[in-house]
């Protein structure tokens, strides 16, 4: 998946870590993870959910990717495949370009002044660079829910209905359809349904989230990009939303960026680890967290740095 | 969680759905953007609109039409001790007018700059929150009287009831009705709300480090104030003098109302003065007809008043710029 | 060796006395300002409710003053509802109330889309460059110019249209409007659309630096986030910024109403100064506009006078009575403004205390 030189840089960085590095805490981590593994499948098989290691179909393809703010070049050279129907986490300490990349996804980089690319990205084989895309329809069909929870300051209805609205649906009827399904599918409708002409901002964060992922379903997308939805969250809240993203991968490809590890152990599929911009290892959940082939991804999963 | 059953399988959208394709929409955006351009750009057809004014109706004629500045030499008119273009023995020399607006403006300056200086020193160290939140909006108000009603106020209150009884009474100065003194008082009250909002501005981005340096070695609030804090914000506050005496220089009604109409080259502020904004608003009473020397002499004085405003207030925003680049 | 000597201040006292005295007299300007415009009030406001005392007259013409006893005050009901008089007793000021009205009403429908617009586009659009600043240092010295000057443009470009038109060749344009038509004098000569025009020109970087700061104060992650559900950069501005930046715009926009409608000198030049004893498009209470609804197409374009106006021409009258007469009209200009301005506080703090982004 990296490439050789990509290799070369990283590996030099990383083996001063692992000669400091205490050989037990490390098995005691690396336990701690599989047993994680071993609740989630457990789980899984609780719910019926297809085994991902069947998933064939590419949503999304990404190839030598690299990305530019200015001068500063933030990814290098990535290429990826995101399975349909399965939640890809992406982790890394700050500032490696999981974000960056996750933005790539839809375009949401374009706003930002001086960002520039090369490569390529496909959205079920189609270059979603090219120049005869119209950004407004892809947004569409990859939706986005941010970290901190953005609620427009009105009502909870129209919040929801402000995608189909602007798509052009003006029937009334079309968009409380719309709107009680989406709230369904985001597991808040029981809690707003007698309110929802109640403003949005009153709701609480863990709720607010609900209703932005909501409002994310609401334009019908087949992608939806998380950007750290939970972590702004308490234990509770982040549970729910944990909850939602296991029942909307049924319908929906789920990418999601996140900072907590056992998060990304807990809810996806394939998990991506990004370090100062190279996508340095991808594969199975269960894999990468077990067994990681690269340094680099050990010591960060066992906490050695980020 | 029986969530994910109640809801409706998803079909496949194909993907050639993310291909642009002519819209109403996406021709509204384009039309839509244009128009805010056109918007935006009308501020500088006013400038343009303004130069071209002054530059055919002062500078250089067009279309058979002679300019004032072609009729009246430049010379004369920075020179020339009289102003009458009303008389017969026609004189264009636009000093007794710059003296009635620089006694005005000087007096406006000498009590409104200090005051508003001292109001907003008051506001931004001494003063408490809650008492800041009554007097803002006071002196807002203060700011927001019309100039045609301080011009009454000095006619009908400042000279009769104040200058009168002090200077003509007790002093034996004769005061004028119309007199400078009186347009220089108001001119110094509509200033200060201008000063002080400034001027605070300007003092409280300094940092609170350096008061709290002042106040560790020893100082008082008042060694602080203007030993430490003024000095620090020191070309703040000259930007806000500078925009204020622009807006001084500018003044029309109350300057009109107050001073009245006589031009005079003198230092005396008890007598009646005109300056350049009372000239303007003199020549359009009588309706002066298009094309007379008298109407083309609106453009030559306007000319010199916009200079001069437009001067200091590039003045004033480059030193504020410069106070910007310390503090930010 | 020597120890520094213990730290000891004599003037300690004074500095402290100094001090103080500093902080009286800052204070002490602080309300000078406030104190003057108490002054003013009370003064006006005593003039506007009273006539000067009856000079002396000589015997045998005891009607003069028992008339003056029996006359309401000159801010009373029939100063509302008068056109100005040669008889100071009886001078009102309708027609400059509405002359006053159909200003603010114009002034509003054109400033705020332009100003807005503008706002919309320097903030929302433009891309930081050599436009953008021009656009901004050429906005910041245009809000200095002095009002007399742009009087002198509003009479050049609007009353005389650049003389585009020469004396003789003056005329009517005859628009058809569906199913009536409006006469447009060309140029617009003294009419309400000129003063209107100057004024606009007068408020625009005012009303525009205003929204400016509204749109800025807009999180960006509400636009964002709409940008996330597939909406346009339009459909976003429309439908999530300018909705989360209308307080804000509108206390910008009432404010520089409130400037617009107490401004004298720009429409001293556009005319408006002769005696005119009719209201525009002879509108003069509500009734009429239904009686007579071509009058609202006709108004922008009759002569007009204004409050700020009427108050100097009062001014200037020799008669002292006048001076009481002006003294309601500012009465009356002062009241409209303080409500205007209240409004606008309002409509702030109520914006202040919900938004919490």
């Amino acid at each position: 998946m990296t490439s050789s030189m990509t290799m070369d840089r990283t590996t030099d960085a990383a083996t001063g870590f692992l000669g400091t590095r205490p050989e037990g805490s490390r098995m005691t981590i690396m336990q701690s993870f599989s047993d994680l593994m071993h609740q989630r499948q457990e789980r899984e098989t609780h719910k019926r959910t297809r085994p991902v290691e069947t998933e064939v179909v590419a949503k999304l393809d990404v190839r030598n990717l690299n990305f530019f703010y200015g001068e500063k070049q933030a990814l290098f050279d990535v290429s990826m495949t995101i399975a349909e129907r399965s939640v890809t986490a992406f982790i890394g300490p700050s500032g490696c370009g999981k974000s960056t990349f996750l933005r790539a996804l839809n375009r949401m980089n374009d706003i930002i002044e001086g960002a520039r690319h090369n490569g390529t990205v496909l959205l079920e084989g189609q270059e979603i660079y090219a120049p005869d895309v119209d950004v407004v329809a892809l947004r569409k069909r990859v939706g986005m829910v941010f970290q901190k929870s953005t609620p427009f300051p009105k009502s909870i209805f129209d919040n929801v209905a402000y995608g189909p609205k602007i798509a052009g649906q003006r029937n009334r009827k079309a968009l409380s359809e719309i709107v009680e399904q989406s709230l369904k599918r985001a597991a808040l409708w029981d809690e707003v349904k007698d309110r929802l002409q109640d403003s949005a901002l009153a709701l609480s964060g863990g709720q607010q989230q609900r209703l932005c992922i909501a409002r994310a379903l609401a334009t019908n997308p087949d992608v939806l990009l998380m950007d750290e939805p939970a972590s702004a969250l308490d234990p509770a809240s982040t549970a729910r939303i944990e909850d939602l993203i296991f029942e909307l991968k049924q319908n929906y490809t789920i990418v999601i960026v996140t900072h907590n590890m056992q998060q990304a152990a807990r809810i996806s599929d394939r998990t991506a680890f990004f370090f100062q911009g190279y996508l340095i290892e991808v594969d199975a959940t269960q894999k990468l967290f077990t067994t990681p082939t690269k340094k680099q991804t050990e010591d960060y999963i066992t906490g050695k740095f980020g | 969680m029986s969530v994910a059953q109640t809801t409706p399988p998803l079909t496949l959208k194909p993907a050639s759905g993310l291909i642009k394709k002519f819209s109403l929409t996406r021709a509204k955006e384009g039309v839509i953007k244009g128009l805010l351009f056109v918007c935006a750009s009308l501020s500088l057809v006013t400038t343009l609109m303004i130069v071209w004014m002054f530059l055919t109706e002062a500078v250089f004629g067009i279309g058979g039409n002679t300019a004032f500045f072609q009729e009246v030499s430049l010379l004369d008119f920075l020179t020339d001790t009289q102003w009458s273009p009303q008389f017969s023995e026609k004189h264009f020399g636009i000093l007794p007018l710059l003296c009635g607006t620089v006694v005005i403006a000087g007096i406006g300056g000498l009590i409104g700059l200090p005051i508003g200086l001292a109001a907003a020193i008051y506001l931004s160290e001494y003063a408490k929150p809650k008492l800041r939140r009554i007097i803002k909006p006071l002196l807002e108000i203060l700011a927001g009287v019309p100039s045609v009603v301080y011009g009454y106020f000095a006619l009908v209150f400042i000279t009769p009831y104040v200058l009168r009884p002090i200077f003509q009474s007790l002093l034996g100065i004769d005061v004028d009705v119309f007199n400078a003194m009186s347009a220089g008082i108001v001119v110094g009250v509509m200033i200060i709300p201008t000063v002080c909002s400034l001027s605070e501005d300007a003092l409280r981005s300094v940092p609170g480090g350096l008061r709290e340096a002042g106040y560790a070695l020893g100082s008082t609030n008042f060694d602080v104030s203007l030993k430490v804090v003024v000095p620090a914000a020191f070309s703040g506050i000259v930007a806000s003098f500078l925009l204020a005496i622009s807006r001084a220089i500018g003044e029309t009604m109350a300057v009109c109302i107050g001073a009245g109409l006589m031009p005079r080259l003198s230092l005396n502020p008890f007598r009646s003065m005109q300056t350049m904004t009372a000239y303007m608003v003199n020549a359009s009473l009588g309706d002066t007809p298009a094309g007379t020397i008298e109407y083309k002499s609106l453009y030559g004085v306007g000319f010199m008043l916009f200079l001069i405003t437009l001067g200091m207030n590039i003045l004033a925003q480059r030193v504020m710029k410069r106070f910007r680049e310390v503090y930010e | 060796m020597s120890v520094p000597p213990k730290l000891q201040e004599p003037h300690l006292a004074r500095r402290h006395r100094i001090g103080k005295a500093f902080e009286w007299l800052c204070c002490g300007s602080t309300w000078f300002g406030i104190v003057v415009l108490g002054v003013l009030l009370l003064s006006v406001g005593w003039k506007a409710m009273t006539w000067p005392a009856p000079k002396a007259k000589p015997a045998g013409s005891p009607t003069a003053s028992t008339e003056a006893q029996q006359l309401s005050p000159p801010l009373s009901k029939k100063f509302f509802t008068n056109y100005h008089s040669r008889n100071p007793r009886e001078a009102g000021l309708l027609s400059a109330l509405w002359g006053s009205l159909w200003l603010t009403v114009l002034v509003a429908l054109f400033s705020v889309p332009i100003g807005v617009g503008s706002a919309v586009y320097l903030e929302e659009y433009s891309i930081e460059g050599r436009l953008k600043r021009l656009i901004q240092l050429n906005l910041s010295n245009l809000a200095g110019v002095p009002s007399i000057v742009y009087a002198l443009l509003g009479m050049t470009a609007f009353v005389k249209m650049f003389g585009l038109f020469h004396k003789d060749e003056e005329k009517t344009l005859v628009v058809n409007l569906l199913f009536t038509t409006v006469d447009v004098p060309l140029p617009f000569d003294r009419t309400l659309i000129s003063g209107a025009l100057t004024l606009t020109l007068l408020v625009l970087p005012t009303v525009i630096v205003a929204s400016q700061e509204a749109l800025r104060a807009v999180p960006s992650s509400i636009r964002i986030a709409s940008y996330a559900l597939g909406a346009t950069q339009w459909q976003t501005i429309r439908h999530q910024v300018i909705p989360a930046a209308m307080p804000g715009i509108m206390t910008g926009v009432i404010l520089a109403l409130s400037r617009a409608i107490g401004e004298a000198a720009p429409l001293m030049l556009i005319g408006a100064l002769t005696y005119v004893a009719y209201t525009p498009g002879d509108i003069s209470n509500v009734s009429d506009i239904f009686k007579n609804p071509q009058g609202l197409l006709d108004a922008p374009f009759d002569k007009f006078t204004a409050i700020p106006l009427q108050i100097y021409q009062w001014i200037n009258q020799p008669k002292a009575e006048y001076s009481h007469v002006a003294a309601a009209g500012i009465v009356v200009l002062l009241t409209i403004l303080l409500l205007m301005n209240t409004a606008a506080i309002l409509i702030r703090h109520r914006f202040q205390k919900q938004t919490r982004w």
